[in-house]
C-alpha cells in the first residue's frame, strides 16, 4: 500500500471519530423516537466545556468527562422539553443548539476575553501500538478517543439488540403505546436514551477541542452535528451502517484535505463542500426507503 | 371468590362522564362479558383497571385487597393482562421480543433464549405462534394470539379482551373461543368486551351491560336472552334500518374495471376488482378489516394511484385522477378515518369550504363572508352542533362525521363513496348517517358502502359484494344474502358461485 | 370504539397575553446567573438591555435597524412552517440573497436607482428561491427530510461565500475577504437622516403585511395551513399538497433572500462572510414566539431586535459578553415553548 493511501485511511479514521460519536448518540435518541437537533449545540458545548476544564485542571481526561457531563445536561434539557412537556422536537432541539452555542461563546468571552489567537492547549497524544511497523504503524497512530469511538460501535449494537434497555428503546421509538401497555416506562426510557445520546455528543465535541485541534474556535463544529443527523438517516438507524456512513464522510473529507495539497485549480472550499453535497446525494438516493422510527417526532402522552 | 371488584368507579373527560359510579365484579374462573354500544364506557372502565387511565373516584380490589393501579406495570404485577382492540405490538420487533418486552429478567436479552422461552410458554398455553417471526409479517389473528400469549407470559390470572372478534373472521372467532374456554378451565378469569349479543351468549358466563357510562345490570347467561340484552343495551327493542330490495334502478354511474392497487408496503392489496353501482342503489362491500377496503376507498377518493384497471363515473374516466378532479366530477367521499377528512386545527367553516375553495375566491382573496354563510347553511341543514368558527377538533365524533357528510353530500353528488361511515359513532349519530345515505340513494345517487359492520351492510344495501384478500368473491342481491354464507365468504372459505357482476 | 377526546379548551385571552410577560420574566431570572458571573448587577444589566435602547431616538432607530433582517427571516420561517415545511435554511437563503445583491450591486453600476433597487430586490428574492429549490424538490419528489438538507446547505453556501471572497471577489483595494463596494445607485436610501434605518425596513414591513394577507386572506394561505396542519386530510379535500408545500418553501427562501439584500444594500455595501450572525436561525425563534402569525412575528422580531441592540449596550457599559443576547433569546424561546404546553397541561387537569 502506498503512503498516500495509508495516510488517507488514517486521516479518515481521525475525521470520522467525532462524527461517529455524535451519530451514535443521535442514533440512540432517534431510535427512542426523539429527533435531537440540539446535537450541533451539544457538540459545541462539549468542545467548550472539555477545553476549559481540560485547560484549567491540566487533565485532558477530566476535560472529556466534563464534556460528557455537559452533554448529559443538554440531553436532560431536551428530555424535559420533548419528553416531559411534549414540545415540538424541531423547535426545541434548535432552541437548545442556539442556547448552548450562545452559552459557550458567552463563557469563552468570560474566561478568555477576546484573544487575537485562539487559546491552545497541549492536546492528547496518539497511541501507536504498532510503532514504526510499516502499514500498521501509521494506520494505528490514533488518539485514544478514536479507538474508543470505533469500539463503541459493537457496544452500541449490543446495547440496542441484545439488552432489555435496547429492546425498550426500540419499542418506544416504534410504538410507545405498545411499550407502555407492556409495562415499559416510556418516559424513563426516552430520558435515558437522551442522556446517553447527550453524553456521546459531548464527547464528540471534546474530541475536536482536546485531541484533533487542541484549541477552541468559533467554527469548531461547523455543521458536523447536522452531518450526524444526515448520517443517521443514511445509516438507516443501524449502528453498523452508521459506521460506514461516518467512514464515507470522513473519507471524502480526508480526501479533500489531500486534494487541496496537490494543488488542483479549484478553490479549496469546493472540497470542503464536497462531503456535504455527497451526503445530500446519499439522502436523495435513500429517499423514500428511509425507514424512520415510526414514533419519531411524536410526543407520547397518556390519557 | 372475587378476582376483581370495582366499586363506584367514575371517570370524567372534561364535561363528559365516561364512567358514572360503576360497580363491577369478576369471579375467579369465569368469562364475564362487558356489553354495551360504542361509547357506553366499556373500554374506559377496562383502561382504568389496566392502569392506562386513572379513575376520578372509586375503589378497585384484586383478590379482596384494595389496590392502586397507577400504570400497566402495576396491573401486570397484580396478574392483570389486557389485549386492546388496536394491538399493542411493535411491528418491527419479533414475536419473542414483543412477548418479553417490559418483562425481561436481567439486562441481557439473547434472541435465541427469548425465543425458546416464548416457544415453551406458547406450548404450555396451547397457543400457536412462531416466536422468531416479525410481528409486521403476521396476520391479524396471529397478532391477537401474540397479545394473549404476552399477557399469559406475564402470569396474568385475569385477562381483559377488548372487542377481540372485531377484526376476526367467524372461523378465527371459533378458534379464539376454544382457546378461551381451555384457559378458563385452567383457572383464568376473562373480561370480554363486546357489543355483539350472539358472541356474548356463546362464550360468557355472566354479562354486565353498560349504557351511557352506567351499569344497567349484571345477568347470568342462563337467565337471559338476546332480546333482553339488546333492550338493556340500547334502551329499546329494535334498532337499525329495515332492509329493502327490488327497488327500481337507473343507469350505471360508477364502473370499476379490473382495478388493482398496492398497499403502503408495496404489496398487492387490490386484485382485479370489478364492480358496478347503479343510480338509486347502495352496493355494500362486506369484508373483514384489512382485505383491501382501505385501498379501494383510497383509489376511489384519489389518494392512491391504481396499478391497473379503470374507474369511470358516468362516462368520465377518472382512473388515477387526483381528489380535486374526482370531487369536481360529482363524487362525494366519506373517508374511512374521520381525521383523514377534516383538519382538527382548522375551523368548521374552513373545513367545509376546503374542497370547493375556488368557489370562495373573489378577486384573488378568500371571501370570508361567503365561507361563513356556506357553513351556517350546512350546519343548520345537517344539524351539526358547532359554530362556524369552532376548531373542528373540539367537535364530538358524531358532529365531526356530520361535517364530512355535509361537505360530501351537500352538492348532490352522482356517486357517493362511504367508507366505514359509522365507525365509532354512538347510536344516534349512526342512525343519522345511515338515513343520510338512504336519502342519497333515494335521490338517485349511486352509493358504494364499504363497511366492516355486517349488520350495517345488510341493513342498507340493495346488493352486497364480499371482498377477501383484495378480490371480490361474489356479488349478490341483499335479499339472497344470509349471515352465515357471507361470513364464510368473508373468511375466504368459499369462492363465489353466482355470476360476477 | 369511541375513545374520549381530551378537551384542551383554549385558554382565556387574558391568560394568553400574559404568557409572553411571564416568559420574559422567567427568562431574565434564569439568565441573571450569567450576568452575575460576568460581575454585573442583573437589574442594572436589564435596564441597559431593555430600556436604554429605547431611551434615545438614535438607539431606538438602531433597534429597528436590527429588526429589519429579523422581520424578514421571521416571516420566511413562519411562511414555511405554516405549510408544515421545516425550512431551517433561511440562513443559507439569506446568504444567497446577499451574494446576488453583491453581484448585482456591481453590474448595475450606472443604472438609475429607480430601476436598480427593484432589480436588487427581485434578484435577491430569486437567489433565495433558487437556494431553497433543491431541498424543496427533494422533499416533494423524493420525500427527503428537508430539515437535514436545508441545514447541510447552510454550511455549503458559507463555503461558496468563502470561495468567492477569497477568490474572484476579494477586494482589490484592501485585500480583505470582502466583495467590492456596490454602486451608489444600488444602495438602499436612508429613511431617516443620520440613522442607519434603510429602505429594507419598509420592505420588511410590507413583507409582514403580505404574510398576513396571504395566510389569512387567500386560498393559497388556507391551502398552506391545511397542508401544514393535516396533510392527509388536505390531500383528501383536493388540495395539491405537493405544489402548496413547494410554493411555501420557495417563497420562504425568497423572503430570506430579501433579508440578505437588505444587509448588503442597506448596511454593509459589500458581501462579507459574517454578514449574518445567525439571522436565519433567529428567524426560527421569532416565528415560533410569534405563533406563526404575521402580527406576532412582527412584534417578536422587534423584541428580538431590542435584545440584540441591548446586548451590545450591556456589553459596552458593563463588560458583559455580547453573547448574553443569544442566550437570552434562546432561553426565551425554550421558556415560551414550555409555558405554552404547561398551560394546556393545567387546563387538561382542571
Amino acid at each position: 500500500m502506498d503512503i498516500f493511501l495509508i495516510g488517507l485511511i488514517a486521516a479518515t479514521l481521525r475525521v470520522a471519530t467525532p462524527l461517529l460519536l455524535g451519530t451514535l448518540g443521535e442514533l440512540f435518541a432517534e431510535r427512542a423516537g426523539i429527533l435531537n437537533l440540539g446535537i450541533e449545540g451539544t457538540m459545541f458545548f462539549g468542545a467548550f466545556v472539555g477545553f476549559v476544564v481540560g485547560g484549567a485542571t491540566g487533565s485532558l481526561w477530566l476535560g472529556v468527562v466534563a464534556a460528557i457531563v455537559a452533554g448529559i445536561l443538554s440531553g436532560l434539557l431536551m428530555a424535559l422539553l420533548s419528553v416531559q412537556l411534549g414540545v415540538n422536537q424541531h423547535v426545541s432541539g434548535l432552541g437548545i443548539t442556539l442556547l448552548l452555542v450562545g452559552l459557550s461563546l458567552f463563557g469563552f468571552r468570560l474566561v478568555y476575553g477576546e484573544p487575537r489567537v485562539p487559546p491552545a492547549i497541549e492536546p492528547f497524544g496518539r497511541l501507536s501500538p504498532f510503532g514504526q511497523t510499516p502499514i500498521l504503524g501509521p494506520l494505528f497512530d490514533q488518539y485514544a478517543l478514536t479507538y474508543i469511538a470505533f469500539a463503541l460501535v459493537p457496544v452500541v449494537w449490543w446495547l440496542l439488540y441484545r439488552t432489555s434497555f435496547g429492546l425498550q428503546i426500540r419499542a418506544v421509538g416504534e410504538n410507545p403505546e405498545a411499550a407502555d401497555a407492556a409495562g415499559v416506562n416510556v418516559f424513563l426510557t426516552r430520558y435515558l436514551a437522551l442522556v446517553v445520546a447527550g453524553g456521546l455528543m459531548g464527547a464528540a465535541g471534546a474530541f475536536l477541542s482536546l485531541a484533533q485541534l487542541g484549541a477552541f474556535t468559533y467554527g469548531i463544529i461547523a455543521g458536523r452535528g447536522w452531518v450526524c443527523i444526515a448520517l443517521v438517516i443514511f445509516g438507516n438507524w443501524d449502528p453498523v451502517r452508521v459506521l460506514w456512513g461516518a467512514l464515507l464522510f470522513g473519507g471524502v473529507f480526508a480526501l479533500q484535505l489531500r486534494l487541496q495539497i496537490t494543488g488542483l485549480q479549484l478553490p479549496y472550499e469546493t472540497f470542503l463542500a464536497l462531503p456535504y453535497l455527497v451526503t445530500i446525494l446519499a439522502l436523495a438516493i435513500a429517499g423514500r426507503n428511509a425507514a424512520y422510527p415510526a414514533a419519531l417526532l411524536k410526543p407520547y402522552k397518556r390519557e | 371468590m372475587h378476582a376483581i371488584q370495582m366499586r363506584g368507579i367514575t371517570k370524567r373527560f372534561g364535561p363528559v362522564v365516561a364512567n358514572d359510579h360503576i360497580n363491577f365484579d369478576l369471579e375467579q374462573g369465569e368469562i364475564h362479558a362487558l356489553l354495551g354500544e360504542n361509547g357506553a364506557g366499556k373500554t374506559t372502565l377496562m383502561r382504568i383497571l389496566y392502569g392506562l387511565y386513572h379513575a376520578d373516584e372509586g375503589e378497585i380490589r384484586v383478590d379482596g385487597e384494595v389496590v392502586h393501579i397507577a400504570s400497566p406495570k402495576d396491573a401486570i404485577r397484580l396478574g392483570i393482562g389486557m389485549v386492546t382492540q388496536h394491538f399493542a405490538l411493535v411491528p418491527t420487533l419479533s414475536v419473542a421480543e414483543n412477548v418479553v418486552l417490559g418483562y425481561t429478567d436481567g439486562f441481557r436479552v439473547e434472541p435465541q433464549a427469548a425465543q425458546q422461552r416464548v416457544a415453551e410458554a406458547a406450548a404450555r398455553f396451547g397457543i400457536e405462534v412462531d416466536p422468531a417471526a416479525l410481528v409486521r409479517h403476521l396476520s391479524v389473528g396471529e397478532r391477537q394470539r401474540v397479545e394473549i400469549l404476552k399477557a399469559l407470559y406475564r402470569n396474568a390470572r385475569i385477562l381483559i379482551l377488548d372487542e377481540p372478534t372485531a377484526v376476526l373472521v367467524p372461523q378465527e372467532v371459533e378458534v379464539l373461543f376454544e382457546t378461551l374456554e381451555r384457559l378458563r378451565q385452567g383457572g383464568l378469569s376473562v373480561i370480554f368486551i363486546s357489543h355483539k349479543l350472539y358472541e356474548v351468549m356463546t362464550v360468557c358466563d355472566r354479562i354486565t351491560v353498560l349504557r351511557d357510562g352506567r351499569v344497567v345490570g349484571t345477568v347470568d347467561k342462563e337467565a337471559t336472552s338476546q332480546a333482553e340484552l339488546a333492550r338493556m343495551m340500547v334502551g329499546r327493542e329494535t334498532f337499525g334500518v329495515t332492509r329493502q330490495d327490488g327497488r327500481p334502478q337507473g343507469p350505471v354511474l360508477l364502473r370499476i374495471e379490473n382495478l388493482s392497487a398496492l398497499d403502503q408496503k408495496g404489496l398487492p392489496a387490490l386484485k382485479e376488482v370489478t364492480l358496478e353501482v347503479r343510480a338509486g342503489e347502495i352496493l355494500g362491500v362486506a369484508g373483514v378489516s384489512g382485505n383491501g377496503q382501505t385501498e379501494l376507498s383510497h383509489v376511489l377518493a384519489g389518494t392512491l394511484k391504481p396499478t391497473e384497471g379503470r374507474v369511470l363515473v358516468g362516462n368520465e374516466d377518472l382512473t388515477g385522477a387526483d381528489p380535486a378532479r374526482i370531487s369536481a366530477a360529482g363524487v362525494g367521499r366519506i373517508p374511512e378515518d374521520r381525521h383523514e377528512g377534516v383538519i382538527g386545527e382548522l375551523s368548521v367553516a374552513e373545513n367545509l369550504a376546503l374542497e370547493y375553495l375556488d368557489e370562495f375566491v373573489k378577486g384573488g382573496r378568500l371571501d370570508h363572508r361567503r365561507i361563513r354563510q356556506h357553513a351556517e347553511r350546512l350546519i343548520a341543514e345537517y344539524q351539526i352542533k358547532a359554530s362556524p368558527t369552532d376548531r373542528t377538533r373540539t367537535l364530538s365524533g358524531g358532529n365531526m362525521q356530520k361535517v364530512i357528510l355535509a361537505r360530501a353530500l351537500s352538492r348532490n353528488p352522482r356517486v357517493v363513496i362511504a367508507s366505514q361511515p359509522t365507525r365509532g359513532l354512538d347510536v344516534g349519530a349512526t342512525e343519522y348517517v345511515r338515513s343520510k345515505l338512504l336519502e342519497q340513494r333515494d335521490r338517485g345517487a349511486a352509493v358504494l358502502l364499504l363497511s366492516e359492520d355486517l349488520d350495517e351492510v345488510l341493513a342498507l344495501s340493495d346488493r352486497i359484494a364480499v371482498i377477501y384478500e383484495g378480490r371480490i368473491v361474489d356479488v349478490l342481491p341483499a335479499s339472497e344474502a344470509d349471515v352465515e354464507q357471507l361470513g364464510l365468504m368473508m373468511s375466504g372459505a368459499r369462492e363465489g358461485t353466482s355470476a360476477r357482476v | 370504539m369511541l375513545g374520549f377526546k381530551i378537551e384542551r379548551a383554549a385558554a382565556p385571552i387574558w391568560m394568553r397575553s400574559l404568557i409572553p410577560v411571564i416568559a420574559i420574566l422567567v427568562t431574565f431570572i434564569l439568565t441573571a446567573t450569567l450576568v452575575i458571573m460576568a460581575g454585573a448587577n442583573p437589574l442594572e444589566a436589564y435596564r441597559y438591555f431593555l430600556i436604554a435602547p429605547l431611551s434615545s431616538q438614535v438607539s431606538a432607530l438602531e433597534v429597528l435597524v436590527k429588526s429589519t433582517p429579523l422581520l424578514l427571516t421571521g416571516a420566511s420561517v413562519a411562511f414555511a412552517f405554516a405549510a408544515g415545511y421545516w425550512n431551517i435554511g433561511s440562513e443559507g437563503q439569506l446568504y444567497a440573497g446577499a451574494i446576488a445583491a453583491a453581484w448585482l450591486g456591481i453590474i448595475l453600476e450606472g443604472v438609475p436607482s429607480v430601476v436598480a433597487i427593484p432589480l436588487m430586490l427581485v434578484g435577491g428574492f430569486a437567489a433565495g428561491v433558487l437556494w431553497a429549490l433543491p431541498p424543496a424538490l427533494l422533499k416533494v419528489k423524493l420525500a427527503v427530510d428537508e430539515v437535514v438538507t436545508t441545514l447541510l446547505l447552510n454550511s455549503v453556501i458559507l463555503f461558496i461565500v468563502s470561495a468567492l471572497l477569497n477568490g474572484p471577489w476579494r477586494d482589490p483595494v484592501s485585500g480583505w475577504p470582502q466583495s467590492p463596494e456596490i454602486a451608489a445607485s444600488t444602495v438602499f436610501p436612508r429613511l431617516i437622516p443620520r440613522s442607519r434605518l434603510h429602505l429594507g425596513f419598509i420592505v420588511a414591513l410590507l413583507t409582514i403585511a403580505a404574510l398576513w394577507f396571504i395566510l389569512s386572506r387567500t386560498a393559497l394561505g388556507l391551502k398552506m395551513r391545511a397542508a401544514g396542519l393535516g396533510q392527509e386530510a388536505a390531500r383528501f379535500a383536493g388540495v395539491n399538497v405537493e405544489n402548496t408545500i413547494l410554493t411555501a418553501a420557495l417563497v420562504s427562501g425568497g423572503i430570506a433572500g430579501l433579508a440578505g439584500v437588505g444587509e448588503v444594500a442597506g448596511i454593509h455595501f459589500h458581501l462579507i462572510e459574517a454578514i449574518s450572525p445567525g439571522y436565519g436561525y433567529t428567524g426560527i425563534i421569532i416565528a415560533t414566539l410569534g405563533g406563526l402569525h404575521a402580527v406576532g412575528v412582527g412584534l417578536a422580531a422587534i423584541f428580538i431586535g431590542l435584545i440584540d441592540t441591548g446586548a451590545q449596550t450591556v456589553s459596552r457599559a458593563l463588560g458583559v459578553p455580547v453573547y448574553l443576547g443569544d442566550v437570552v433569546q434562546a432561553t426565551l424561546l425554550l421558556v415560551t415553548l414550555g409555558l405554552f404546553i404547561l398551560q394546556n397541561y393545567r387546563i387538561k387537569r382542571a
